[in-house]
């Protein structure tokens, strides 16, 4: 049990709690670092799948590169970008915002399209302009679904933001591959706590933001059983 | 070129070990999340807790337990059976999710006439639902399988071999090249493990080609798989 305790007094040692290489800098710093790239990300994806789920147009497009992203290993990304780029934060940081378009486009255009087609032919023949009808009938109902696509992007920034760290990027990172550099498997596994406690708080807050845009309707949820 | 040509040897090697690693941890998952997805849907108390414990699990980053399995498994520090049981963690995250959603796709009326006609309750439950949730348990392990290949290439990172550490190799060398070829070989099996998966399930199920248009398209489904859309590391 000794890895427990030695894990757990790496966590409360007082010196783990202050300075540059303390928790709650690289805490603040890989929070810091995921707000980024997700707004970069969302500013590129966001107004793009809108287009996408609203005319329909590249549809097949968006879908086949949303699959094929997946196959495609982030830390090979990553130190793909970091040799080409250069030394700094930038090539990470850049590694990142790529890694993060898909879940967002994908949650922009599904919740767009997972509007009933009857309910934007009623505005429609209300006489809503086209952006009108994206704007308060298919954003405002796909709500969840675009939230849930946040959800996952913002996950998944926060674990390959601490695989990023073998490529020079601050936050959690640090303490698994420093550690690793020096067979200091306390602080990798601490570090590792960390992390994971980061990631369950944020689907945390992000689940309730989604129910929140939810509301009331039920339909907004994946009825598949 | 010529690099990749010069170290054949390591890159088969290094697939080799890949393919089997995401090949056993992805049927270890599924395996796994067969009774549980069963359970989970003919008790749906039970089911938004399952769904949930689930969903939790896979928000966990990869590396985190990669690092954390040997503390609480006490297994050694490069052991590979860390890696496997982190890939088929995840696997059967999303397989429960899914495998719940595929025998809840089963028409209760077909499950009815099965028992109608005399079907006992595990022939019911293999010769009935199990078939008639294969397109969509299928669907699922197409997902799983790409991206616990990709995933893998991060245990790279603790030090357990795999096609990954032509990443880490290439990187620390400063070797474009090794890199590109990481990747592309990647790629090329997480192609080739789908493909043997449509083929398997065209073998296996072979009434389902025709359907198989409608079906992932439906609108619930879809909105269901855009959490697991993108890379995970």
């Amino acid at each position: 049990m000794s890895v427990v305790t030695d894990t757990v007094e790496w966590l409360t040692d007082s010196v783990r709690w202050s300075g540059d290489d303390g928790i709650p800098h690289r805490l603040l710093e890989h929070v810091g670092y995921t707000a980024e790239t997700i707004a970069i990300a969302a500013v590129i994806a966001v107004p793009l799948g809108f287009w996408i789920g609203h005319t329909g147009r590249f549809r097949s497009v968006a879908v086949a590169l949303t699959g094929a992203m997946r196959a495609l290993p982030t830390l090979g990304l990553l130190t793909l970008i970091a040799l080409y780029l250069g030394i700094g934060l930038t090539p990470p940081l850049i590694a990142l915002v790529v890694l993060a378009i898909p879940p967002l486009l994908a949650g922009a255009y599904a919740g767009v399209e997972a509007v009933d087609s009857q309910t934007v032919d009623a505005a429609r023949a209300m006489g809503f302009t086209e952006w009108q009808i994206l704007t308060r009938v298919e954003i405002p109902l796909g709500l969840p679904i675009i939230v849930g696509g946040i959800r996952s992007a913002v996950l998944q920034v926060v674990a390959t933001a601490t695989v990023a760290a073998y490529v020079g990027l601050g936050g959690l990172g640090r303490y698994l591959i420093d550690g690793q550099a020096v067979s200091d498997y306390p602080q990798m596994a601490g570090g590792s706590v960390v992390v994971v406690a980061l990631a369950l708080v944020l689907d945390g807050v992000f689940a309730a933001l989604q129910s929140l845009a939810s509301g009331r309707r039920p339909a907004a949820r994946p009825v598949g059983a | 070129m010529t690099w990749l040509l010069d170290n054949l040897d390591l890159v088969r090697e290094l697939f080799v070990r890949h393919a089997w690693i995401s090949v056993v941890s992805t049927l270890i998952g599924f395996a796994v999340s067969l009774p549980i997805g069963w359970y989970a849907h003919q008790h749906p108390r039970i089911r938004g807790l399952t769904v949930a414990l689930v969903g939790v699990l896979y928000t966990i980053p990869s590396i985190a337990l990669f690092v954390i399995l040997p503390g609480v498994l006490g297994t050694g520090f490069l052991s590979v059976v860390n890696v496997v049981v982190a890939l088929s963690t995840y696997a059967a995250a999303v397989m429960v999710r899914t495998a719940t959603d595929a025998f809840g796709s089963v028409s209760p009326a077909v499950v009815d006439a099965a028992t109608a006609a005399g079907f006992s309750g595990a022939q019911r439950v293999f010769r009935v639902e199990l078939p008639l949730a294969g397109p969509v348990l299928l669907a699922g392990l197409r997902v799983v399988s790409v991206s616990t290949v990709s995933m893998l290439s991060v245990a790279s990172l603790i030090g357990v071999s795999n096609l990954g550490s032509l990443f880490t190799d290439g990187f620390r060398r400063d070797f474009l090249t090794e890199i590109v070829i990481g990747i592309g070989a990647i790629v090329l099996l997480a192609l080739l493990l789908d493909l043997l998966l449509v083929l398997a399930g065209r073998v296996l199920m072979p009434w389902s080609r025709a359907q198989r248009t409608a079906a992932p398209t439906s609108r619930p489904r879809q909105a269901f798989w855009s959490r697991f859309t993108g890379v995970r590391a």
